[in-house]
């Protein structure tokens, strides 16, 4: 059987395999166009109501079921937020919520639009798993694991198009590493991938060997990856759409503390700042996250490692 | 809000006596629970009769079969009032009544806001606002299994307040959830102030209606008007009902009575047999004990 084409025809596919399985959506139906008529009962849209949403997604998991609950990620991970803590993550019931549009993806919609805090807020909550994926197939791939896991989730939406060849089939808590090549460690998830696999070109054409690391799952965290990717590095490279503090800077500066390593880390990530909203490419280039941006910025640092020395 | 009805024991019908009876104890036990630390009493004591005849007489659960898809659920959104559910759950045999001496003892669970931990309590709360959300979420999978279980939610009036309580009343309606039933305890206090004077509620049955829901008054001490207020739901088919149980706060005892000041309070084990000694007839306690505040 061929893989779903779509994140709704892999919930579709999901919905036929399990009974257990619920779409909730507080009316951002726009990748969910096809589930009121294929789910029938089984997708609710309770209109404009995060909260709400959030605690019946919890009460459906009380009596088995397993709710996906797909809303914009700033909404679902904010406004809500009380209700995910207090109502899902103290029980630490079987909720997937589904964060659209997070990181850079709401491009020119400003600041409230902008999920740059949802990974921080939401691995804050205890036994909350937290996934990236890179493209739509990586999230199409990690689905069915994601809501076999009896654990709450946070997924942050993509529908992008691969930006590499995938080596490693998806699992739970467990990163990719696309190249190996001791040097520049870059650390990444999401859709910034492409930019990141971008950079590592850009390097590798000036003679910078870069191990590349897609982490894929930031709750729980592949120490492991983390550790060996950091281990051999020059320089290890965080890049994220996210605020400098909370997300993978954060997961990276944290498990070298507890594995004792002290190793020269550059936090490619938007700071303490909303992006200016625009389009994606515009905002890539003006954030400096753009391929190019980030080939340049850790040839930078490099440069000035060196100048210092 | 003035000129509540107060009624205990003299006005029961007689099928009413071992409800009477049964709430008699169970304000006894909120009354022990002040002790060693306190409770909000204030807020257990008026609901211990709703509490009493919904577990009783409306609710389908059975201790013995305590994770019965069929089962009616209850859940305490407001949730400090817990004492009156314990003490209920303990004496209706969910657990055994010892357990209740265990109130704030690191050694058992038996807290100022309910847990799960609790045989009989199926949700946790003490953050407003939350239960009837999570109310709606057991409603919509009783209907998906074709089920006739029914969910009572029972919220405090200052509760009300929450922003949520009222996103989930337009949902609830929306879905026409109508083995859904909210109840609130109009005792008329929230922590501090009458809700009247700092967030007004009513007219509260209009609001109700205007969202969508089927909405009944009654006084909340009244167990022949639980009857009748209980009997025949939903109200009207295809809507959640609200029922509105107008009580007092500290009800049962005179010294407790509608006071802002008896909401949280921890009293000195002398205090609390004397305030027992008032719930049974005797005469008011004296308490040198200051109300707590805790908001």
């Amino acid at each position: 059987m061929s893989a779903p084409a779509t994140y709704e025809h892999a919930l579709m596919a999901l919905a036929a395999e399990r009974d257990d399985l619920v779409v909730m959506t507080a009316e951002n139906r726009a990748h969910l166009r096809g589930l009121p008529e294929a789910l029938g009962p089984r997708f609710v849209d309770v209109g404009i109501c995060e909260q709400t949403m959030v605690g019946a997604a919890a009460g459906l998991a009380l009596r088995g079921r397993t709710p996906v609950v797909h809303a914009l990620a700033t909404f679902l991970t904010l406004r809500a937020f009380e209700f995910i803590r207090t109502d899902v993550g103290i029980p630490g019931l079987p909720v997937k919520l589904v964060g659209f549009v997070p990181g850079l993806l709401s491009e020119a919609n400003g600041p409230t639009h902008q999920a740059v805090d949802d990974v921080a807020v939401m691995r804050a909550i205890p036994g909350m798993q937290v996934f990236c994926p890179a493209d739509l197939g990586e999230l199409v791939e990690a689905l069915p694991q994601i809501v076999a896991s009896r654990a709450p989730a946070y997924v942050r939406y993509t529908a992008a198009v691969p930006a590499v060849d995938h080596v490693l089939p998806f699992a739970i808590g467990k990163a990719e590493v696309l190249t190996h090549e001791e040097g520049v460690s870059i650390l990444t998830y999401g859709p910034l991938l492409r930019e990141a696999e971008r950079a590592r070109q850009a390097l590798a054409s000036r003679g910078v060997p870069v191990r590349l690391v897609n982490m894929r799952t930031l709750a729980p965290v592949d120490e492991e990856a983390i550790v060996d990717a950091v281990r051999p590095a020059e320089l290890v490279v965080t890049l994220e759409d996210h605020f400098h503090r909370g997300g993978l800077h954060t997961i990276v500066a944290e498990t070298c503390l507890e594995h004792g390593l002290a190793p020269r880390v550059l936090g490619l990530d938007l700071g303490s700042c909303f992006f200016k909203p625009a389009l994606h490419a515009d905002v890539l280039r003006h954030e400096g996250l753009s391929g190019e941006r980030v080939a340049e910025r850790i040839l930078d640092a490099l440069c000035h490692r060196e100048a210092n020395a | 809000m003035n000129a509540l009805p107060v009624l205990l024991a003299e006005a029961a019908a007689p099928g009413d006596q071992d409800l009477v009876a049964l709430a008699l104890r169970v304000r006894e036990h909120c009354l022990r629970m002040t002790a060693g630390g306190g409770c909000f009493v204030g807020a257990s004591l008026s609901c211990a009769d709703l509490l009493v005849h919904l577990y009783s007489r409306v609710l389908n659960v059975d201790p013995d079969a305590l994770s019965d898809p069929g089962r009616d659920y209850l859940l305490l959104s407001k949730g400090h009032d817990v004492p009156a559910l314990y003490a209920t759950l303990a004496e209706l045999g969910f657990f055994p009544i010892e357990r209740l001496g265990n109130h704030l003892k690191t050694t058992d669970s038996i807290y100022w806001h309910p847990n799960r931990s609790v045989p009989g309590v199926e949700f946790h709360s003490g953050s407003l606002g939350h239960l009837l959300a999570v109310g709606i979420g057991i409603a919509l999978d009783i209907r998906l299994r074709g089920g006739r279980n029914r969910v009572f939610v029972v919220l405090g009036d200052g509760e009300l307040d929450e922003g949520s309580v009222w996103e989930s009343c337009l949902v609830a309606a929306a879905q026409r959830l109508d083995h859904l039933v909210a109840i609130v305890d109009r005792n008329g206090l929230q922590a501090n102030c009458r809700t009247e004077d700092l967030v007004p509620l009513e007219p509260l049955p209009a609001k109700f209606h205007a969202f969508g829901w089927s909405c009944r008054t009654v006084d909340g001490h009244s167990f022949a008007g639980l009857d009748e207020a209980l009997a025949g739901l939903p109200a009207v088919p295809g809507r959640p009902t609200a029922i509105v149980a107008r009580t007092v706060r500290g009800k049962g005892v005179k010294s407790l009575e509608d006071r802002a000041d008896r909401w949280f309070a921890s009293f000195t084990d002398r205090e609390v047999e004397a305030l027992v000694r008032e719930l049974h007839g005797g005469e008011p306690a004296f308490l040198a004990s200051e109300g707590k505040v805790v908001r």
